[in-house]
């Protein structure tokens, strides 16, 4: 016997949750217990009253399944709403990465001018490194890391990912 | 207990957490409580010492008070609450509480923490409480103030009750039980992101209403979300059903809400449903799914589910909708309400039940091959004898009947030879499949309907599970009678070794069972055993008669399997109807289903 998989499409989903004890753990707890998958998940407070946090989610899976995502998350109690930011129209996401990279000469020449080409900003520096600030969609960042991978790189830091949709009405 | 001038002039009374949670009990008409206590609650339990409104029902072990909780919950129709102290306490709750998150069942679950200041030490009795039920509760708090302990706990009531009832776990630390704070009943305020959906959307209900009054092989396929809804939801379920002329057909969970006595019903669906369900269900060109779920027992075969027919799929929950089986048209709401509105729109367009001569006739003819029927050779009491005259017993009684069952064969032969004409009459544990939820569900249904005749239909292996709770019976003179099925086997472990692993019984044989007759009598309890055919119908009567908790040990036949059978990866038009159609092996992928 074997065990057949589906193919997946990728989407961020967009959510307003009550900024309550546990509720980070709740989501992520129903994605293990449900057999969801999580490439990444930003949280922070939006309101000056701490009261609500948006929670963005990249995740990936069968157009059944996302749709399944959905409905789990929205009833849960703590949640407001949940938006898909990938059937929502046009959207705008953006990720932040710190990069560091260790080299000398030639190396470290070409560093910065793939940097200044990427639009990433040095915030740290030796006399044999740099760390970088890159923001961007994740594939910008995963070409910049590449690139700098044949020069030496030495690790990465993510943010994961944040999205809006555009215009000027909220979700 | 001090009165203290709060702002503009209003005395509000100071009280401690263990107070305001008992006094918002009392608030929200709660009677009983169904508890153990320990370290962690004891400020609770000196506040229900002679409390003059809360009974506390004492259980034998934690799991047993969940499921009372549950079987009070499911019959009266009011929620279950449950006090369980920390750790241990909590962790035996467990089970009944993912129980009662399975079935849709509303429960308060209040379990004791160590003080504010000793959690996460690893403190005696410690353990996280809203950690281990975060994914099998509906919605869980830890309280750490006694000043927000009275809007969460009416918040948990609200929650647990509407939109998909279910369990809410309170966890309040000990400090905050002694500690005080004001109150006063607080507005309810429902969380502000907790809005369930109980209104139809009127355009999905006028399209059901155009699809049912074109369809010419119609099926209304129901279920628990109909018992929840209310009897109100029971009686309109009747009326739609005969203003449109379909048959009717339900899950385990939602036997009881269209009457057996019925011509248009057609028995259980499903996995041990009858050949008319299921074939009707395969045949229909519109099914109606009333509260219910398309779920794996239901469906058999989700490639070869009905697959000519239109599907409407009425739920309160959203996420049970296109979840297995995608359908047509979903409607998210009550089923009540949703129903109250497609009989409105029937009626208000003048449709008439389409003829059914032609459908009904093809349901005649699935009818004629009698699949409940079974061989008795007069020397063993066949175990769907034995149910079908326990029904025949307690409708002559004249009685109101509740009917729990534990998890197993007898629980299938008893949804199917147990006709129920009424909801919340029927307990049993559907989603999770729990051993050791009958007994306890009894007790609860007692005391939520002291004059009602309970009987928990059992086996000889799941009795087992939650027998302590015998002194439960006998502590609170609670007359409920305990119907075991002995055949010595776990017997749907063995019908399923004997389909799959060519009769290989591993474990499965009730060794060392107990003398079921001086077991209940050293609780006090009346043993009556019924060895052979000659005795049943007699010992019936005298367990019905007889005043008090009885337990009857009635030995049936020890190799019965129960059929009709829908073998698992299997299509409802692939019944197993009798033995002989059993070869004792199945492929892997079939193996690997549950």
């Amino acid at each position: 016997m074997h065990i057949q998989e589906e193919t997946n499409q990728r989407h961020v989903l967009s959510l307003t949750v009550a900024n309550e004890a546990g509720i980070l753990a709740r989501i992520a707890g129903m994605f293990t217990a449900r057999g969801y998958n999580i490439d990444s998940l930003t949280v922070a407070d939006i309101t000056p009253d701490h009261a609500i946090s948006r929670i963005t989610i990249v995740t990936n899976g069968p157009p059944k399944v996302i749709d399944q995502i959905i409905a789990q998350l929205d009833r849960l109690v703590p949640v407001h709403k949940v938006t898909d930011l990938s059937e929502n129209g046009p959207y705008v996401e953006r990720e932040l990465a710190l990069v560091k990279v260790a080299g000398t000469g030639e190396d470290r020449i070409e560093a910065l001018r793939l940097a200044d080409v990427f639009r990433a900003k040095v915030v740290d520096t030796t006399i044999e490194s740099f760390i970088f600030e890159i923001t961007g969609p994740s594939d910008k960042i995963d070409t910049f890391v590449g690139l700098m991978g044949q020069i030496g790189l030495v690790e990465v830091g993510r943010t994961g990912v944040v999205g809006l949709v555009r215009g000027k009405d909220p979700v | 207990m001090a009165l203290l001038a709060f702002e503009e002039g209003i005395d509000v009374a100071e009280m401690s957490g263990a107070d305001i949670l008992c006094q918002c009990l009392v608030d929200q008409g709660v009677e009983v409580v169904f508890g153990y206590p320990g370290g962690a609650v004891l400020p609770i339990y000196d506040i229900l010492y002679n409390h003059p409104k809360i009974k506390h029902v004492l259980v034998r072990h934690e799991q047993g008070a969940t499921h009372m909780a549950e079987g009070y919950a499911r019959s009266t129709g009011k929620p279950g609450v449950v006090l369980v102290t920390s750790g241990p306490g909590a962790t035996n709750a467990i089970t009944g509480i993912t129980d009662a998150l399975m079935d849709s069942i509303p429960m308060i679950v209040i379990t004791g923490q160590v003080a504010t200041h000793l959690i996460g030490s690893d403190a005696f009795q410690e353990a996280d409480t809203v950690g281990l039920t975060r994914h099998c509760t509906k919605h869980n708090y830890l309280v750490k103030s006694p000043a927000k302990l009275a809007h969460v706990v009416h918040e948990a009531f609200h929650i647990a009750t509407s939109g998909r009832p279910g369990p809410v776990v309170i966890d309040i630390p000990k400090d905050v039980q002694v500690a005080t704070a004001p109150y006063s009943k607080p507005e309810m305020n429902a969380h502000p992101s907790y809005r369930p959906q109980v209104k139809a959307d009127a355009a999905a209900i006028s399209t059901a209403i155009e699809m049912l009054a074109a369809a010419e092989r119609p099926i209304l396929y129901t279920g628990g979300g109909v018992i929840n809804s209310g009897p109100e939801a029971s009686a309109l379920l009747r009326e739609l059903a005969e203003l449109t002329g379909a048959p009717v057909t339900s899950t385990l969970m939602g036997l009881g809400a269209f009457p057996a006595s019925s011509p248009q019903w057609l028995g259980m669906l499903g996995m041990h449903g009858t050949y008319e369900a299921n074939m009707a269900m395969n045949k229909a060109d519109l099914i109606v799914c009333l509260g219910a779920r398309f779920d794996d027992r239901v469906t058999g075969r989700l490639d070869a589910f009905s697959p000519n027919s239109r599907k409407i799929h009425v739920d309160i929950d959203r996420s049970s909708v296109n979840k297995t089986v995608e359908v047509e048209l979903p409607i998210i709401a009550d089923v009540g309400s949703a129903m109250a509105d497609m009989i409105a729109v029937w009626k208000q367009r003048g449709h008439e039940a389409n003829d059914m001569t032609e459908w009904t006739a093809r349901i005649d003819g699935w009818r004629a091959r009698k699949c409940l029927d079974y061989v008795e050779d007069g020397a063993e009491i066949m175990p769907q004898r034995a149910i079908a005259d326990l029904f025949s017993a307690t409708r002559a009684s004249g009685k109101d009947v509740i009917i729990t069952t534990e998890v197993g064969q007898h629980q299938m032969w008893a949804a199917q030879h147990y006709h129920f004409d009424e909801p919340n009459k029927w307990l049993t544990s559907g989603g999770l499949g729990t051993m050791g939820y009958g007994f306890p569900a009894a007790i609860g249904a007692q005391i939520g309907n002291p004059d009602s005749l309970v009987i928990c239909v059992a086996g000889d292996a799941s009795i087992q599970m939650n027998i302590q709770e015998l002194g439960t019976a006998i502590q609170y003179r609670l007359p409920v009678k305990i119907f075991i099925l002995n055949n010595e086997y776990m017997g749907m472990v063995r019908q399923w070794q004997e389909l799959t692993y060519e009769s290989r019984y591993s474990n499965s044989y009730s060794d060392a069972l107990p003398d079921f007759v001086k077991l209940a009598e050293a609780y006090g309890w009346t043993g009556i055993r019924i060895e052979g055919p000659q005795e049943l119908e007699a010992g019936i009567r005298q367990m019905i008669e007889t005043p008090g908790p009885v337990m009857v040990d009635c030995r049936v036949a020890k190799l019965s399997n129960c059929f009709p059978m829908i073998p698992s990866g299997a299509a409802h038009t692939d019944m197993l109807l009798d033995p002989s159609q059993v070869s004792g092996t199945m492929n892997d992928e079939a193996k690997a289903l549950v």
